[in-house]
């Protein structure tokens, strides 16, 4: 009892008072108090009165299969996962009559995706009298009524587009490419692309309208060097009112000279480039392709308009490249750049153990070579070309063996990159007319050989500093990735091969696989 | 007895009609299931009459009046006053009043002993309805509401009044009127007792919409069970005459 202290008995009656039931609820006769108003009880209320009557219990969603967007009325087509924050706020803004209560909640409730229904469970609160808050649950069931967006719509019919770039490099790999595809999406140049095709030897890209095209090919003339054509075919003429329409072609070809290319200069070019010597490597390809002589180290750069007004082709490229060893490095000291010029002996890889032929070679890699390094260059000593220019050359003076690049040995476990690139997504011209269904030999070699060049690209890219940073390089997040990395490597064969900064990459922003 | 009826779809009876204990007034309406509520329970003991007042159908809201006499507005046309003089029993005056608020059935709510009215209602008239009623007048207010005759409903066994009447108020008007009151609702809810209802001492008629629970407490209070037109003559009368003597 001393814990309670005792109430003053008036006071309790005026509480009492107060509190006291005046009035029946109207609905079911219990006693309460009149003096807030109500002439019904909170419970009757809750059952009598239904704050959402306003609000639809169905309602339809659009949807598009083909590119998997909700329409958002009036015309807005977006993006969004099953239970996704986005997809909830599309039904919200759906639902009419939920701007007269207050939405409290609102989650999905789990359904089947191939019902094509979303469940939405709502709570809302709304005011039923005068200062009488109700608050209800209730749930809203939307039908995703399948339709093809009017962007599908537009890319499944056929001649929507205006001009095509038809961009062709006449060389046996794809590398140039890849290069270009990472370069167009780094700077978003493909925005305006209806379609893009993948044809022999390069890519078609499809626009509505001829400035579009223009700047894709102004673009390009920025990043490789190009010659292009324009011719136009007529479509429709109406000779009445004098109009005719046209669709515009730009044949967009790339210098077929790339990288670690051997190269033998025509005279003049050799001679107004600083009087280079003739037998060269081609060691960039930008606006511009930069030769080096391996013997001298000297550079020179030939503009890409200077090189189409008298074009000529590689000697020999990297598919011609074999691998030789490394014996002995003497730097002679001379240094330019990231070069350095050395003596190296170097034997071919495929002789040894089979016979002693050295070979005793200037070369410019003089910085990165060590003996014991594989290194890959052009065996001349047993090469034949069949080249106009290379039967102008003195061959006498050419020495048997021309080093290119440090060859690093990768096993397969290596593969495993802990970045990764962003892809186009391109349809693929059929050139063979017979598809039986499964890929017939040739297209499965031309797979093989498109891995490969891609392959190579991505090496390049690792072990060319200045080439990745034109490049947008993402994050690789593979759980399993980092599983083999953290593995305590076994082969230290290839521990010295060059290896991306993490640094360098870029968070993955979203999906990988660009939608056209 | 406590009956439910409609007039034109309205809950409101207490607009459309005017109950007591020795008349009934009932407004000219499309339908006559209205009128026929009424003559189902009172056509053989006091007569129900089919009139306008000043030309309105809100006949309830115009005059107010108990066993004794009938007040009307002074815009009562002299066609509906001698129609009323010749269908009304001769012991009922009737008499005209010159009030600015006019809706006497909102301004003042009676019963055949007191009457209740608006605080602003002018002197010539309280007077005149001390004369013509024979009650005792008194200026109040319902929940603090002016309108006295919208918010209550008292008839000479109790009284429904405002939900929102402290008890205080309730006890307070209780004793000017001499009869048990209550705070409640009438048609689901509505606090517009006056309007919504019209009793005498043995017939309350209510809207539609009235619930039973609220059937029950006007039966209550009322004191409608077992209420007979003559029980009035009976036991009842000796001890209100004991009580006013």
């Amino acid at each position: 009892m001393p814990n309670y202290t005792q109430l003053d008995p008036m006071e309790q009656n005026q509480q009492q008072d107060q509190n006291r039931a005046t009035v029946l609820c109207c609905n079911c006769g219990v006693p309460m108090d009149g003096s807030t108003g109500l002439t019904m009880c909170y419970d009757c209320i809750k059952q009598n009165v239904d704050i959402t009557q306003g609000i639809p219990r169905e309602m339809s969603l659009s949807y598009c299969r083909n590119c998997e967007r909700f329409l958002q009325p009036p015309s807005q087509w977006i993006h969004a996962q099953l239970e996704s924050r986005e997809l909830l706020a599309i039904c919200l803004r759906r639902l009419k009559g939920l701007n007269n209560v207050r939405l409290i909640d609102a989650s999905f409730l789990w359904t089947e995706p191939h019902s094509m229904r979303l469940r939405v469970k709502l709570t809302v609160q709304g005011e039923a009298f005068n200062n009488v808050i109700l608050q209800q649950t209730f749930v809203v069931e939307f039908v995703v009524n399948a339709m093809q967006c009017p962007d599908c719509a537009k890319s499944y019919t056929a001649h929507t587009w205006n001009t095509s770039v038809q961009i062709r490099q006449k060389v046996s790999h794809k590398r140039t490419f890849l290069y270009l595809e990472q370069l167009i999406l780094k700077h978003n140049a493909h925005a305006d692309t209806i379609a893009i095709k993948e044809t022999k030897d390069g890519l078609d890209f499809y626009y509505a309208k001829q400035n579009h095209a223009m700047r894709m090919i102004d673009f390009l003339r920025g990043c490789v060097p190009i010659k292009y054509k324009k011719s136009e075919r007529l479509i429709t003429e109406d000779s009445h009112s004098g109009t005719a329409k046209y669709k515009f072609t730009y044949s967009v070809e790339i210098a077929p000279i790339c990288k670690d290319d051997l190269v033998v200069l025509p005279k003049g070019f050799a001679k107004s480039m600083g009087n280079i010597s003739r037998f060269v490597l081609c060691s960039k390809v930008a606006n511009l392709i930069r030769f080096l002589d391996p013997l001298t180290m000297q550079t020179a750069d030939l503009p890409g308009s200077v090189y189409w007004r008298a074009p000529f082709n590689s000697l020999s490229d990297m598919s011609q490249l074999v691998e030789f060893m490394v014996l002995d490095v003497e730097p002679t000291g001379e240094q330019r750049g990231k070069y350095m010029m050395a003596d190296v002996t170097v034997a071919r890889s495929s002789d040894m153990g089979v016979n002693d032929q050295e070979y005793y070679v200037r070369s410019h890699l003089g910085a990165i070579l060590h003996p014991g390094d594989s290194v890959l260059g052009y065996f001349l000593a047993n090469s034949n070309f069949n080249s106009a220019l290379y039967d102008s050359l003195d061959t006498e003076n050419l020495p048997d063996v021309v080093l290119v690049k440090k060859y690093y040995k990768r096993s397969n476990k290596r593969k495993r990159r802990n970045w990764k690139l962003k892809r186009m997504a391109r349809e693929k011209e059929e050139i063979g007319g017979d598809r039986s269904g499964r890929f017939s030999k040739t297209e499965q070699q031309e797979e093989e050989k498109a891995e490969r060049d891609y392959e190579i690209f991505l090496e390049d890219l690792e072990e060319d500093k200045e080439l990745r940073q034109s490049v947008n390089m993402y994050k690789a997040n593979d759980t399993t990735n980092a599983a083999v990395s953290s593995a305590p490597e076994s082969d230290s064969e290839d521990s010295d091969a060059p290896e991306v900064n993490v640094d360098e990459l870029l968070d993955e922003l979203d999906n990988m696989t660009l939608a056209k | 007895m406590a009956t439910r009826a409609q007039f034109e779809n309205s809950n409101e009876v207490g607009v459309f009609s005017k109950l007591t204990n020795s008349y009934c007034l009932v407004a000219l309406g499309g339908s006559e299931n209205f009128y026929s509520a009424f003559e189902a329970e009172l056509g053989d003991v006091i007569p129900v009459v089919h009139t306008t007042i000043a030309g309105t159908k809100i006949i309830g809201r115009m005059v107010a009046g108990n066993r004794r006499g009938l007040l009307v507005p002074s815009q009562t046309t002299d066609q509906e006053l001698m129609h009323l003089r010749n269908s009304l029993p001769d012991s009922v005056k009737i008499q005209r009043v010159e009030e600015r608020l006019s809706a006497l059935g909102n301004v003042i709510c009676c019963n055949d002993y007191v009457a209740l009215v608006h605080p602003d209602i002018e002197r010539e008239t309280e007077e005149i309805i001390a004369d013509t009623l024979g009650v005792e007048v008194f200026r109040q207010t319902i929940a603090g509401n002016v309108l006295v005759g919208s918010y209550c409903c008292i008839s000479n066994q109790g009284g429904l009044v405002h939900p929102q009447t402290p008890i205080q108020d309730q006890e307070e008007l209780s004793s000017l009127l001499q009869v048990p009151l209550v705070a409640g609702t009438v048609n689901r809810g509505s606090p517009v007792i006056g309007a919504g209802m019209v009793v005498n001492d043995w017939l309350s008629v209510t809207g539609l919409a009235t619930t039973a629970p609220e059937l029950s407490v006007i039966e209550s209070i009322f004191k409608l069970q077992d209420a007979q037109p003559d029980a009035i003559s009976g036991s009842l009368r000796d001890t209100l005459i004991e009580t006013y003597s």
